[in-house]
């Protein structure tokens, strides 16, 4: 964040003054005090905790295995209640005794739901539920640091997370039990619910996201009541995330649950999905922090170029239409997407949008970035793209040409250049009589350029004259 | 680019002949081209083509072919949005502005936000030039469309003109439009539930207090209580609002409950809102309740357990203590305040600690000036030894109040210890902050106390290591010489100053003329004895150092003392430096030489002769 001092900018003869006198460029009125604290690991717990001041007192039960089987499932319904307590991690000092008690019994439970049989009466999945609601669904605190920066910045851990994770395993267990039915937990995992477990995708904690991740594909897998209602609360996520906020900590886990629900999506495509690819997943390419999840966000959108063909032409125009126009980091990122688009695309869809996306890959050529230029030059690498290049040359070359040849000249990075040699290489092979046909009316295609680009300024000179005496003339009518 | 060539020749065409055609030829074939820079420019040149077009043709020919094109990127649409707001004029006055609603319609819909808004904007302009007549033809109906509009972009941007055309419409309309605001208040995105719950307090402004009683109530609670936190704390918002249009004996019933609620929310956003909108929700519910509700509720989020929620509602402790019942306003800070204000002084965290010390001064002048000196100045005392410099900036930067009441010299013996190590803090922008306080403490302290404690803080700052702060000491001195006069600067500053010409390290040698340039500036004509005699010999004699840096700076400080020297002196002595500065080695050294030479003939006639020949 630290400004660049300007002098630096307003100084530019700091050659000659180093040579007159080197050592007193650090004459300095003070002393250097900045001794760094060291970082300290950040962690933060639910904000909705407020420390009761009373220690907290739970009974110790007996283990499930210590009690006849006929007992246990009593046994377990108790120890349920007992883990609904929530305890304040933030003060490590207080009630150290039943953290621990707690943390055995949640590790207690995670391996009774595993092994037991029998165990999962309907009594039990209020209780569950409720157990895990109370644990989980918190409001998350807010950010340690105002801009929280995903890249740059340390996650902030949840410092509950012993019990957490255990938590966490033991709803998955319990999701995933062989015992488990869903026509009887559809009561109490409603959308509610699954609106709260939804709200906790934002959590910093990684590893409770990837929890999160489990958790609401298991769900999305045996609930079928609830799948349209997830998806929507997707939807809104995203849309908030795009249009609103661009905040949200989950959006990669998030889109990965989509990369294996859009896999199993039923042909023909219904238009609900269709609209989703167009109006949430293509802007979601305009946002900032891209980076974090664009490779899952890459796999959505070939799984449905995968399932549907057709929907290439919109795909590519959406991309091309949220183009990153200063963020180089970013179309380096377009280009990787768009050659994994190509490598699927079929030849009939390739016809359709060629030029649009050829006009712009040779921008992206023809880009001062010189990872930019490679990026794109690289296409000229892959044979699938090569071979749906060469059977439309004529349209392709002439598109390209101007800036391939302008870069032979003119670039700065002599890698590009050598690859741009390539490229043209290749383009005269395919089909040398347009190359030189190219070749030979170069120089005065660029002069009628030059010659429209000036007639074009002229013509809005006029039109500016026009406006000027017509805004005279007019004077008593428009008030301005 | 196939029709490349086309438009081309009838543009051609068109201005050869009739003026009037070639205007839309030109627009549609840079709407067309290619780089959207191009197309921008030409959108944001409308007006210029409606004007050429005339008001007919405009209508009949400019805006279809604007709504059948939307389909650009947004940057284009933006424009676009913003562009047909004011063309009411361009398309025949008043009578025909409903031709704008179709483009604006369309902009209405569109996803992206910034977009969308600009239309809404637009659209909320334009309506009032509709007629009551045309309200209900045009522009209500639009309003209706949008709202029942599937994509949840068109529900939002319908949420922003009920408001705008409630007013103006016959009693069946207005039902129908309170219905439709009802119905997006419980729209099931969340998107448009936030659009309709940032629009009620404005829309229940424009209603009859009946239906404020009946409708907006009941939309208001269930909105505060809706299930996303990111709804309920825009409802608070509205709270102020309503609150403000109810008679005071309904409030009890029809909004505290859900204040109430709000305060105690479980999600700290919307505590942190209610936090952020104290003073407003304090005003608008009235002293009583503020009395027997907001003071236990402000206390609660001032010992919240989130540091977003405390420092939000520190930052308001002033203007809350100010706007208390005057009756027994001092009763309650001392009682319920206070103790709360106590506590965040030594708060674990510094952004409630920096709150509250950009605040807390002004305390003062509420309390007077026995209790300031029994219960604040403690506190102010040990914000000033706060381990966190923006605590004790804050803290220095609020001086004036506790001034007015007390006299500065209470805090002196603090003050400077803080201001020394403020002075000398590791980070360079901590150090700026403090130099920007200088001339006013400067002037609350003291010529003498000045010059005894803090002028060497301010001579050292012109050595810093970093550029930022030797410009901001640089420009400190000017306020110190306009604060303390020309007189005092000869005295104290300028030896200094000029003793640094000689300094080994040549970026001191150029603070010296970057020093000069401002007290010539601040001491100016009538102390040109200072200049001629005193600064402009060291200023050419510095015209011979090595480091070129310092040489064309001389020439840009000559340019600037120029204007206070007599021309005997611009002749004999700066010309030829000057001069001689123009065929300096160094190209840069050059320029600026050169740029003085004619600067100089810029600035007096007289002088321009004499440099000319």
């Amino acid at each position: 964040m630290c400004k660049k001092s300007s002098s630096s900018q307003k100084l530019r003869a700091m050659s000659s003054a180093a040579t007159t006198s080197p050592s007193v460029d650090k004459v300095d009125g003070f002393s250097r005090k900045s001794v760094r604290k060291a970082k300290q690991k950040r962690s933060q717990s639910s904000s909705q905790f407020r420390s009761q001041g009373k220690p907290i007192e739970l009974t110790p039960l007996p283990l499930l295995k210590d009690v006849p089987a006929p007992e246990q499932p009593e046994l377990f319904l108790k120890k349920l209640q007992q883990c609904c307590t929530v305890f304040d991690f933030m003060d490590t000092l207080s009630d150290l005794k039943m953290k621990e008690y707690k943390r055995s019994t949640l590790n207690e439970l995670v391996d009774y739901v595993t092994v037991s049989r029998g165990y999962l009466t309907e009594q039990a999945y209020p209780e569950v539920v409720k157990m895990v609601s109370h644990n989980i669904f918190r409001t998350l605190p807010p950010s340690d640091s105002n801009e929280f920066d995903p890249e740059e910045d340390e996650p902030t851990l949840e410092a509950s997370w012993p019990h957490l994770q255990l938590v966490y395993e033991f709803f998955i267990r319990f999701l995933e039990s062989q015992e488990f039915q869903p026509s009887i937990a559809k009561k109490y995992i409603d959308q509610k619910f699954v609106l709260q477990l939804l709200e906790l995708f934002d959590s910093e904690d990684p590893r409770e996201r990837d929890y999160l991740k489990t958790v609401l594909h298991r769900i999305y897998g045996k609930f079928l009541g609830l799948r349209a209602f997830i998806r929507k609360q997707i939807n809104n996520i995203f849309l908030r995330f795009v249009y609103e906020t661009e905040h949200f900590n989950g959006v990669a886990e998030l889109l990965e649950i989509l990369g294996s629900i859009i896999n199993g999506f039923a042909l023909p495509l219904k238009a609900e999905h269709k609209q989703f690819l167009v109006k949430v997943l293509i802007p979601l390419h305009t946002v900032r922090s891209l980076s974090l999840f664009h490779a899952q966000l890459a796999y959505c959108i070939v799984q449905f170029l995968e399932k549907d063909p057709t929907l290439t032409e919109p795909v590519i125009r959406g991309l091309l239409k949220f183009w990153p126009k200063t963020c180089s980091q970013k179309e380096v990122m377009f280009l990787g997407e768009l050659e994994e688009i190509l490598d699927v695309i079929e030849p009939t869809q390739f016809v359709k949008i060629q030029e649009p996306l050829f006009k712009q890959i040779s921008r992206c050529v023809s880009s001062p970035h010189f990872q930019v230029a490679e990026r794109a030059l690289y296409y000229w690498n892959n044979e699938y793209i090569m071979s749906l290049i060469e059977e439309n040359s004529s349209v392709i070359l002439p598109i390209m040409f101007a800036s391939l040849y302008r870069i032979s000249k003119e670039h700065w990075n002599p890698a590009i250049v050598a690859l741009v040699y390539n490229v043209l290489k290749a383009f005269m092979e395919m089909n040398s009589t347009l190359f030189d046909e190219l070749t030979a009316t170069y120089k005065s295609d660029r002069q009628r350029e030059k010659k429209k680009e000036k007639e074009r300024e002229e013509l809005w000179k006029k039109l500016e004259d026009l406006e000027l005496k017509r805004g005279l003339r007019s004077d008593g009518i428009i008030p301005t | 680019a196939a029709e490349e060539g086309g438009p081309c020749q009838s543009k051609m065409a068109g201005a050869d002949g009739d003026d009037s055609l070639y205007p839309i030829a030109v627009l549609i074939d840079e709407l067309r081209n290619e780089d959207v820079q191009l197309r921008l420019n030409s959108i944001k040149k409308l007006s210029t083509i409606a004007l050429a077009l005339g008001v007919e043709r405009t209508r009949t020919e400019l805006l279809p072919f604007l709504t059948d094109t939307i389909y650009d990127e947004d940057e284009v649409l933006l424009a676009l949005a913003e562009q047909l707001g004011n063309f009411t004029m361009l398309v025949g006055g008043p009578e025909y502005v409903h031709c704008l609603l179709p483009p604006l319609e369309s902009l209405a819909t569109v996803e992206e936000t910034v977009v969308r808004d600009k239309a809404v904007e637009s659209l909320r302009k334009i309506s009032q030039e509709h007629s009551p007549v045309d309200l209900e033809v045009h522009f209500e109906p639009l309003v209706k469309r949008l709202a029942s509009g599937d994509w949840f972009t068109s529900r939002t941007s319908a949420c922003g003109l009920f408001s705008v055309c409630y007013p103006r419409v016959s009693s069946t309309v207005k039902a129908e439009i309170r219905q439709h605001f009802r119905t997006l208040c419980s729209d099931d995105t969340p998107m448009v539930r936030r659009a309709a719950a940032s629009k009620l307090g404005e829309f229940a402004k424009v209603l009859e207090l009946d239906y404020v009683k009946s409708d907006i109530i009941s939309l208001f609670t269930a909105l505060a209580s809706d299930e996303q936190d990111s709804v309920r704390l825009l409802a608070v918002e509205a709270c102020v609002s309503i609150a403000t249009l109810l008679p005071q004996e309904d409030l009890e019933t029809l909004v505290m409950p859900t204040l109430r609620q709000a305060a105690e929310d479980k999600s700290w956003r919307v505590r942190y809102m209610v936090a952020d909108k104290f003073s407003e929700l304090q005003k608008a519910v009235g002293p009583e309740i503020t009395k027997n509700d907001l003071v236990p509720a402000f206390q609660n989020l001032l010992k919240d357990c989130e540091a977003e929620v405390r420092a939000a509602a520190a930052n308001k402790v002033k203007e809350f203590c100010e706007n208390l019942p005057e009756d027994n306003r001092e009763q309650i800070i001392m009682t319920h305040i206070l103790p709360c204000v106590k506590e965040l002084v030594s708060d674990t965290n510094q952004h409630v600690k920096s709150a509250l010390a950009s605040v807390i001064m002004g305390l003062s002048t509420i309390l007077g000036k026995d209790n300031t000196i029994e219960h604040l100045l403690p506190l102010f005392l040990a914000q000033l030894k706060d381990e966190c410099p923006e605590v004790r900036l804050n803290i220095i930067s609020n001086l004036d109040c506790v001034n007015e009441v007390i006299g500065i010299r209470q805090l002196s013996q603090s003050l400077l210890p803080a201001i020394v190590e403020l002075a000398e803090d590791a980070k360079w922008r901590v150090r700026l902050a403090i130099i920007e306080y200088m001339p006013l403490l400067a002037g609350q302290l003291g010529v003498e106390f000045f010059d005894e404690k803090l002028n060497t803080l301010c001579m050292a700052w012109l050595i810093d290591h970093v550029y930022a702060i030797r410009e901001a000491a640089t420009c400190n001195l000017m306020k110190l010489v306009e604060k303390f006069g020309a007189e005092w600067a000869q005295n104290t500053i300028v030896p200094k100053v000029l003793g640094m010409a000689n300094d080994p390290n040549y970026l001191h040698r150029m603070t010296t003329l970057f020093c000069i340039n401002v007290i010539v500036h601040c001491c100016g004509y009538p102390y040109r004895e200072i200049t001629t005699k005193q600064m402009l010999p060291v200023v050419l004699k510095m015209s011979n150092d090595q480091v070129a840096n310092v040489r064309f700076n001389v020439a840009k400080s000559l340019q600037k003392i120029g204007p206070v020297l007599d021309s005997n002196a611009l002749q004999t002595e700066v010309k030829p430096v000057l001069e001689k500065l123009a065929s300096d080695t160094d190209m840069d050294v050059k320029y600026f030489a050169q740029e003085a030479i004619s600067g100089e003939c810029l600035s007096s006639s007289t002088i321009v002769d004499k440099l000319n020949t």
